[in-house]
């Protein structure tokens, strides 16, 4: 069982990967580089200008529990909010945190997978952004035998 | 020049599942060669989808995406016959699209 502190400071590291995209208000690059730049959750709070994001369960993560090989972790995210606006999938503890953004419009419904790499055990995050700018997310930790980012 | 993407679309019902295999290296920028250089990065940054020309889908994509990165979205309203395509990009500027068939 969660307490509220533990949830509190979820909320916020959640917020901080959000703020790592550079989500809000100063988001208009085609590919934001500050986003996918950000290395730290407290590199990310500086960046961020919006309410923290809630736990959800309108938001499904799907990861495996434990991934053999870093390099491919397949991870799929879905959503039965309305007026989903775009899809981030976040890896805590990789050197950059996010991952992948998916804007998703009204034609598409709001599933996504993809395959990611991770550099060590770690929780990853699915966070949705519905068009009234709230964030929900969803997270899992995922444990990796062999990293995938070193060389 | 890149290879090609293997897009496959299957209608099922009212809508359509596509799933797309993207070929790229998607380099992080983390690595070092055997010299101990850095191996500069080169992934996607920029992938866009569309349906019978219409876009349906954006996404920014990091370093920390898959090499030979795979997708699968569920497009809503699509039927047998309709053309979807994908183009991505990469940070050195590359661009590769590819349109299959709904089946």
């Amino acid at each position: 069982m969660q307490n509220r502190r533990e949830t509190l400071k979820q909320s916020l590291a959640v917020a901080g990967l959000l703020g790592a995209t550079g989500l809000f208000p100063q988001y208009a690059l085609a590919f934001s580089k500050a986003a996918f730049d950000a290395k730290t959750i407290a590199d990310a709070v500086k960046a961020y200008g919006a309410s923290a994001p809630v736990e959800s369960k309108d938001v499904t993560l799907t990861a495996p529990d434990i991934a053999e090989n870093g390099a491919v972790v397949p991870l799929a995210a879905s959503s039965t909010l309305a007026g989903v606006k775009s899809i981030l999938l976040l890896v805590e503890k990789n050197p950059n945190a996010l991952s992948a953004k998916f804007d998703v419009s009204d034609a598409i419904e709001p599933n996504v997978a993809t395959r990611v790499k991770m550099g060590q055990t770690s929780d990853v995050y699915a966070v949705v952004v519905t068009a009234d700018g709230k964030a929900h997310y969803a997270k899992k930790e995922v444990k990796v035998t062999l990293g995938g980012c070193g060389g | 020049m890149a290879d090609p993407m293997r897009i496959r679309a299957q209608a099922s019902g009212d809508k359509a599942v596509v799933r797309v295999l993207m070929s790229h290296e998607m380099e992080t920028g983390q690595r070092k060669d055997s010299a101990g250089k850095t191996i500069p990065a080169w992934h996607i940054i920029d992938v866009t989808a569309t349906h019978n020309g219409k876009q349906v889908l954006s996404a920014e994509w990091g370093p920390s995406v898959s090499k030979n990165p795979f997708l699968q979205f569920t497009i809503k309203g699509a039927k047998a016959g309709d053309k979807v395509a994908v183009t991505w990009k990469d940070n050195r500027g590359e661009t590769r699209t590819d349109e299959a068939t709904v089946s």
